[in-house]
């Protein structure tokens, strides 16, 4: 039964995508039900960050659907659905006004006293935002999404222009999102993230879902050929 | 009079608070600060919207205002004049040769180096910020205000730019005043008539106090943009 108060599960319907003629995504269709991390991964161009696009609204599909449970991913007025891209979009202000600003403009209902404590930004809060650290912007990039009260958390490399520590940090973070019952779907190239994180895996491959599956049986027994070469190292193209 | 006792006259007319020079300072000062800022409520929110908008014939409007920044002071003055004569379509305002007539010359000069300096600051930022304020559900025209705000430091400079060229400038003025003494008459009128007259010592003085104000704009350009990095990055 669906929780009525979630926009989830997502139904991703023959979803394609088109630029000058050229097909660069699909038809890609899957279901996304409450709940875990699932990691997008393929070589480069394979669509991944296409489909995080297109299913947070940012781009129109050429053809296809993308179905929230509730219409447009929306409660009360308000999208439900928030997006970190890989490299954080920082406001000219300080972090704690990046947050209000986001607070503002969507209405969004948590307080940003608690973003900057539990994101560990409180000691940041009148920095400028740029002039922060690769992973300190990040984790500022995750509390603004997080205020926006997701379900579902869109997330485009999060952690790919991250050292380990900082990638440790933001790795912890998004467990423990997922632990609240925010539902995370990541792109990522490092397979040893989607190892430690994904409960399942969509490999992409020149734009089509190739295979989908639990993280578990996808690392150890790929079904497919691409997936078995992509795992092996080999150059995909 | 020679250069030198000229130059102490000068010093002498700004030391000495000389009422009537400080008319002309004055008044110089409160019609391009009056420009400056009816262009910035136009020329501020106009750019921004140039910026996030598209529409068929955008890039001749931009090409457009692009030239405009060139206008011959000396044109914009008689365009003001046409338009404000007394058999022009805005005659019954009868403001001609007035100072009113100065500040709207002055305002067709600098308005569109605001809307094209606004443009291209606010086009750049709304590349980087698209897809994070789109996220946020702020498209388009909703996103001016952020925009706006964001770009305050090098929008500011953009103001100054255009403080700096009215000013400077004195065609415009000088068709559109009639550089009427101790009514239209502006610093750069002054220098130009007194020059002509042979009266170097206010001339000099009054080209002391502008060349000061010009020093005084790069500073004050120099330091917003410094504020920028420091305060917002």
């Amino acid at each position: 039964m669906r929780d009525i108060a979630s926009i989830l599960p997502l139904r991703v319907d023959s979803l394609a995508f088109e630029a000058d003629g050229k097909s660069l995504l699909g038809p890609v269709s899957f279901d996304l039900p409450k709940g875990g991390i699932t990691a997008i991964i393929g070589p480069n161009g394979a669509g991944k960050s296409l489909l995080l696009r297109l299913c947070h609204g940012l781009l129109v599909p050429t053809r296809g659907r993308v179905n929230w449970a509730v219409e447009g991913g929306l409660i009360a007025g308000r999208k439900r659905h928030a997006m970190v891209f890989q490299r954080p979009v920082m406001l000219r202000r300080s972090a704690r006004a990046n947050l209000q600003h986001a607070a503002m403009v969507t209405g969004a209902g948590r307080s940003v006293e608690d973003a900057l404590e539990g994101f560990g930004l409180t000691h940041l809060a009148e920095r400028p935002a740029r002039l922060l650290s690769g992973g300190e912007q990040q984790r500022l990039a995750l509390a603004r999404a997080w205020l926006l009260e997701p379900d579902v958390l869109f997330l485009d490399e999060p952690s790919s222009q991250l050292d380990p520590g900082a990638t440790r940090q933001i790795e912890a973070i998004l467990e423990r999102l997922a632990a609240e019952g925010v539902t995370l779907l990541m792109t990522t190239h490092d397979f040893g993230q989607a190892r430690r994180l994904a409960r399942r895996v969509l490999f992409l491959h020149r734009g089509q879902l190739v295979e989908d599956a639990d993280a578990t049986s996808f690392f150890a027994q790929p079904r497919t050929e691409e997936a078995r070469s992509f795992l092996a190292g080999d150059l995909l193209w | 009079m020679d250069v030198t006792a000229a130059f102490s006259e000068a010093f002498r007319l700004i030391l000495g608070a000389d009422p009537k020079f400080l008319g002309i300072v004055g008044l110089s000062l409160r019609v391009t600060l009056t420009a400056v800022l009816l262009a910035a409520i136009i020329g501020l929110p106009l750019g921004a919207w140039l910026a996030v908008s598209r529409f068929p014939g955008r890039n001749l409007v931009i090409v457009l205002i692009n030239g405009l920044m060139g206008l011959p002071p000396v044109v914009a003055g008689l365009v003001v004049f046409l338009l404000l004569s007394r058999s022009g379509p805005l005659g019954s305002w009868g403001v001609l040769f007035t100072p009113t007539a100065m500040v709207i010359a002055q305002t067709l000069l600098v308005l569109p180096i605001v809307i094209a300096l606004t443009r291209g600051t606010i086009e750049e930022l709304w590349r980087e910020y698209r897809e994070h304020l789109a996220s946020l559900g702020v498209s388009g025209i909703r996103a001016v205000p952020t925009l706006l705000w964001d770009g305050r430091f090098a929008l500011a400079t953009g103001l100054l730019a255009g403080f700096g060229r009215a000013s400077a400038e004195v065609g415009a003025v000088l068709i559109v005043g009639g550089n009427i003494a101790n009514y239209t008459r502006t610093m750069t009128t002054t220098i130009a008539l007194e020059t002509s007259k042979g009266d170097l010592p206010l001339a000099l003085g009054l080209g002391i106090v502008l060349m000061a104000l010009t020093f005084l704009i790069n500073g004050l350009a120099f330091g917003a943009s410094r504020i920028g990095q420091r305060f917002a990055g």
